[in-house]
Order: C-alpha cells, then sequence, then structure tokens
C-alpha cells in the first residue's frame, strides 16, 4: 500500500487528477463527506489531504510514502526526502519585491519582511548583503507600504497584487512549482511501486 | 531473562556486543565529556557546531560528547601494519534538525583505524549489514562511493558553489534541479547528461556496475568503481546480500568522509538507522597517517519497533486490604510471578491502568 499526502485546495485536485490519469484511482475520494482518508485495496493506494505546508513533514516523517510540495516549502524547511519530479504545474516564483519607488543604494542594512525566512537569509547570505529578517504570517505586502520593511520577499504568481499595490519586483530568486517528493526510507522498501508512479506521472508531465 | 522483555533497542545491544566481540572489536570506553577545545578545533566535523557546554570545578570548559568517533581517534595511535578495532555503546547531544534543540542519541557503533585494506572494507561493511539483520530481516543497506560522486563533479566549470548545490540534487534524487543547476552554471551538454543520468544509477549492485562502466572514465572514477566491484564480489556470499545494494544518493559529508559510504533502513522506521563510512579526510586533518572506516547505529530510533504488545500494563492487578496479612499477598503475588505472570498488588486500582484481570483479596474489596 502506498500513503499519499496531497496538499488541500486547487493544487490538490490538480495532482489527484494526475495519479487518477495515471491508473491510479480512488472513486472514493469525490464523495462529498468529512472522511480524511481514501483508500483503493485493489490499486494498493491511500490518499489524504493535508495542508499544503504539512506535506513535506507527513513525507518526511514516513507517515506518507510520497506526496506533492511546493519547491517553496521544500526550500524554506529543506525536509530530508527525495525530491523525484517536477510536476510543472502551481507554477510561480519566489521574488523580492518593494514599492516601486525603492533604490537599495547598500547604505543600510535591508528591512525584508517575509513568511520564508531561511530563503530570505540564504539569498542575501549569498550576496553578501547585510540584512533584518521581519517574519511576518500573511499580507507580507502591506510591509513596505507602511514602512514596516524596505522589501518583501514572497511568492509572486501573476503579480496582480503588487501592482494594485503600486509594488514590483526586483528579482526573482527561484522559480516554484509542484514536486513529486518521497521517504527515504519508504522508497528502500517500496521502490518498485514508487518508481512506477513517479514514470506514469512523468508521461503526463513530458507530454 | 525472558527475552520479550527487552526493548528492541535494549536486545539491539546486547545481540550486537556479542556480534562485534566475535569479530575481536574490543569494547571502548570514554567519559561523557571532553574539553570544549577539542571540539573547536575540529566543530567542521560535527554534524552541528552547537555543543552542550559547562564548566568543570576548576573552571575549565568541558562539553557533553556531540560525536564518538573524534574522541576515538584522539585517544588512538597510529601503529604500522596494525589496526585499532574498537566497539562503542554511548550517548551523544545533538542539535535535532526537527526540532532544533538539543536531544540525547544512544548509539552504538564500532571503528577499524590503520592500514585499511579490502578485507577491512567487506568486514565492516558485512557487519554493519548483519547489525541491522540483527535488528530485523527487512532492512536494506545502501552503499555509495564519494570517490566516483567527486570525479563526476569535477569537470570543466564546475566549482564549490556548483558542487555543492549538484551534491544536493544528487542527494535527493532531484534530476530536474540538477538539470536546470548545470545549465545556469554553463556546464556543457555531455556533462550535463551524465550527471543527471548518474542520478538515475541505483539498485541492485551488478545492474549498477554495468551501468556505471561506460560512464566512470576518469581514473580515479575507475579506481573507485574497481573498489565497489571488488567489494561487491566480497559480498555476493552473505545471506542477505540482495539487501546490500549501491545507491550514490548517499552523499555523506565529504569533509568527513571519503571512499565507501553507507546508510541502513529497517522497515517501519522513517528514517536511516545506521550510518558510517571512510574518514580518511578526517584521519588526516587530525594529524593520522592511517585509513579508518566505522559506523553507528541509532538505537534511540529503534523504538519506533516496538510494537504496542496486547495494550496492557500487567497481566494481574491484586488488589488488597488491611484485613488482608502481608504474607498472603506476598504468596499470591510470587505464586502468579511463578505462573510466568506480571503483578501489580495494589490496595487502590491506580488511575488508567490496564490489566488482563484483577484479583481481589480482603472483605473491603470483595464485590
Amino acid at each position: 500500500m502506498i500513503n499519499v499526502a496531497l496538499p488541500k485546495g486547487r493544487l490538490g485536485e490538480k495532482v489527484y487528477a494526475m495519479f487518477e490519469k495515471a491508473g491510479y484511482e480512488c472513486p472514493a475520494i469525490k464523495e462529498v463527506n468529512r472522511k480524511l482518508v481514501f483508500e483503493n485495496t485493489q490499486k494498493q493506494i491511500r490518499y489524504f489531504w493535508v495542508k499544503p505546508s504539512d506535506v513535506a513533514i507527513y513525507v518526511a516523517r514516513g507517515a506518507a510514502d510520497i506526496g506533492v510540495a511546493g519547491k517553496d516549502i521544500l526550500l524554506e524547511y529543506a525536509p530530508d526526502v527525495y525530491e523525484l519530479l517536477d510536476l510543472q504545474i502551481g507554477k510561480c516564483r519566489m521574488a523580492v519585491a518593494a514599492p516601486k519607488s525603492f533604490h537599495d543604494n547598500g547604505e543600510k542594512t535591508l528591512k525584508v519582511a517575509t513568511k520564508f525566512t531561511n530563503i530570505a537569509h540564504r539569498y542575501y547570505a549569498d550576496k553578501g548583503r547585510e540584512i533584518d529578517i521581519i517574519k511576518l504570517n500573511g499580507s507580507i505586502e502591506l510591509a513596505p507600504i507602511l514602512g514596516l520593511s524596505d522589501v518583501i520577499v514572497d511568492i509572486v504568481e501573476t503579480g496582480a497584487t503588487l501592482r494594485e499595490n503600486d509594488l514590483e519586483v526586483f528579482g526573482t530568486i527561484v522559480p516554484i512549482s509542484a514536486r513529486l517528493i518521497a521517504n527515504k526510507a519508504s522508497f528502500q522498501f517500496k521502490t518498485a511501486e514508487i518508481e512506477k508512479i513517479a514514470a506514469e506521472i512523468g508521461k503526463q508531465v513530458m507530454a | 531473562m525472558d527475552d520479550k522483555l527487552l526493548k528492541p533497542e535494549e536486545r539491539a545491544l546486547f545481540s550486537l556486543r556479542s556480534l562485534y566481540k566475535s569479530y575481536g572489536y574490543l569494547p571502548f570506553k570514554m567519559s561523557k565529556f571532553e574539553s570544549y577545545d577539542f571540539y573547536l578545533q575540529h566543530k567542521d566535523f560535527l554534524v552541528s557546531d552547537r555543543v552542550i557546554t559547562f564548566n568543570d570545578t576548576d573552571g575549565a570548559l568541558l562539553a557533553l560528547k556531540p560525536d564518538v568517533t573524534l574522541s576515538i581517534i584522539k585517544n588512538g595511535e597510529d601503529a604500522k601494519g596494525c589496526k585499532q578495532k574498537v566497539f562503542y555503546n554511548e550517548n551523544v547531544y545533538r542539535v535535532s534538525p526537527n526540532t532544533h534543540r538539543f536531544r540525547e542519541i544512544m548509539q552504538m557503533g564500532l571503528e577499524c583505524i590503520g592500514e585499511i585494506d579490502l578485507y577491512d572494507l567487506f568486514e565492516v561493511v558485512s557487519l554493519a549489514a548483519q547489525s541491522l539483520a540483527s535488528v530485523s530481516d527487512d532492512f536494506v543497506l545502501q552503499i555509495s562511493h564519494l570517490g566516483i560522486l567527486s570525479a563526476f563533479l569535477s569537470g570543466e566549470g564546475m566549482t564549490e558553489i556548483f558542487r555543492k548545490q549538484a551534491l544536493q540534487c544528487i542527494a535527493e534524487k532531484n534530476v530536474h534541479d540538477l538539470r536546470r543547476i548545470c545549465i545556469e552554471n554553463g556546464i556543457d551538454a555531455d556533462s550535463t547528461e551524465r550527471l543527471c543520468s548518474f542520478v538515475g544509477i541505483y539498485g541492485e549492485r551488478n545492474k549498477v556496475l554495468q551501468m556505471l562502466e561506460p560512464l566512470c572514465t576518469a581514473p580515479a572514477a575507475c579506481a573507485a568503481l574497481h573498489t565497489l566491484r571488488a567489494l561487491s564480489d566480497l559480498l555476493a556470499d552473505l545471506p542477505y546480500s540482495d539487501r546490500i545494494r549501491f545507491d550514490f544518493s548517499i552523499v555523506n559529508d565529504m569533509n568527513y568522509y571519503g571512499g565507501i559510504v553507507f546508510k541502513g533502513f529497517l522497515s517501519g522506521i522513517c528514517e536511516g538507522v545506521l550510518s558510517g563510512g571512510q574518514y580518511d579526510s578526517l584521519m588526516s586533518r587530525m594529524n593520522r597517517t592511517s585509513g579508518a572506516i566505522g559506523f553507528a547505529l541509532y538505537l534511540d530510533l529503534l523504538e519506533d519497533r516496538q510494537s504496542s504488545a496486547d495494550g496492557y500494563d500487567v497481566d494481574v492487578l491484586l488488589l488488597y486490604d488491611e484485613t488482608v496479612p502481608y504474607q498472603t499477598v506476598a504468596k499470591h503475588v510470587s505464586g502468579l510471578v511463578a505462573e510466568g505472570l506480571t503483578v501489580s498488588a495494589q490496595k487502590k486500582a491506580p488511575a488508567g491502568i490496564r490489566f488482563r484481570r484483577q484479583i481481589v483479596l480482603g472483605k473491603e474489596n470483595t464485590p
């Protein structure tokens, strides 16, 4: 039996559709009820929905053999997992944004508001730039508007929210998309099954 | 002694001690503390540079051991032609990568230090496999060779930063990001393809050796491949040889290790329970001329294998009151224990206790 952690929400539905197309359907998952775990014993697969940011934890701790997590989460928390496939969905980018008038002359410590403190820290450490990280949990775009920070490091999908708030992208840190991940120990004991799933889904990505 | 009473880690401890002794490894006991300066000098080799420190009565700054191997090397001597073979069972104190807090880790392992030859590599790898097999038949031991990894990562334009990023991708079996990094760093198409196909080479040893053959063209890679092939041939006669596989996603710390590295997994445990390899680089950094190979089994992780058994704390809850002579209680308890049952004698049932059956002695407890 392969346990799959799917991220709740629109991305998770897209991911399930890929698993379904790959031959790992589980009709019960489409029923409207409060069940959390869905199983197809014939296909030897069990799905469960979890908060997107928790998928990597379920997989790293072995509660799920495989799962689908955003590259942003993988970069931020660095779970010890295999990253088997780039699913090429949920595409966006991790970027630095600031008010259009912003100019970094390097004279003072840069105040960076972000939910992704590790990614921001690594990005500016590589550049040798001294920063003051302000950890926020939401509405990151508000920080530079109210003078809480000079810039933000956040996920940018279409850039619409930034434009509406007179902010613009000053640099891309890394492209983001959904990734198929696997627990390293599970992979040793369920190699053939996990490889088969990855290969079937891989075919859809390549198509 | 009833073997069932032992926890998995305690059972492993007994069987491993006997196993290591039978191969001539001598017990190595060390102090729980080391001078903090010692770790400060070698902090590059520690999993984390954070250690628990405290002052001794004379003011000297000491540390609770975060690593065993460093202490063994420090106390060993280079002896030409000889090998120092030791095993240990020690607790180390490290910061958990998950909780970012210190935790105590129970390790059992061995070290073979000296002029290491192919037999030593075989002996240590086979003891690692036997250690896993002594806990469970359902295990996998992955072996890699850092010489092959180094050879693949020493092409034109492969900077230190590129190597670090590429190693991360290899450890994750992450071909898509590895390809992206190669393109970003201007690595030529041939090297990129070679590197990316290398990530997909793992599994059954002979299959891996065959696939590696055309890729290992550099002299260093050829030499490493030769060692892997010779080791694989020796391992072929072991009863669980099919559970020992090659997998180059085992990258370990290249500051510490060089040559053969390996990692062991047990079914039902979500992370590697055994880790080891050749640490010649560490030896030379500690001014030792000889080589070394060893491994550690993380006994605390074996807790996960402990079944909840039948869910009972004791077989019998024996309740008595003041009216019952103590001799009667003692006679009942010893009789039940002699039957092989576990008994808790109480005046009142402790909250939450789970028992198979209850025996009530005395007036107050009579239903």
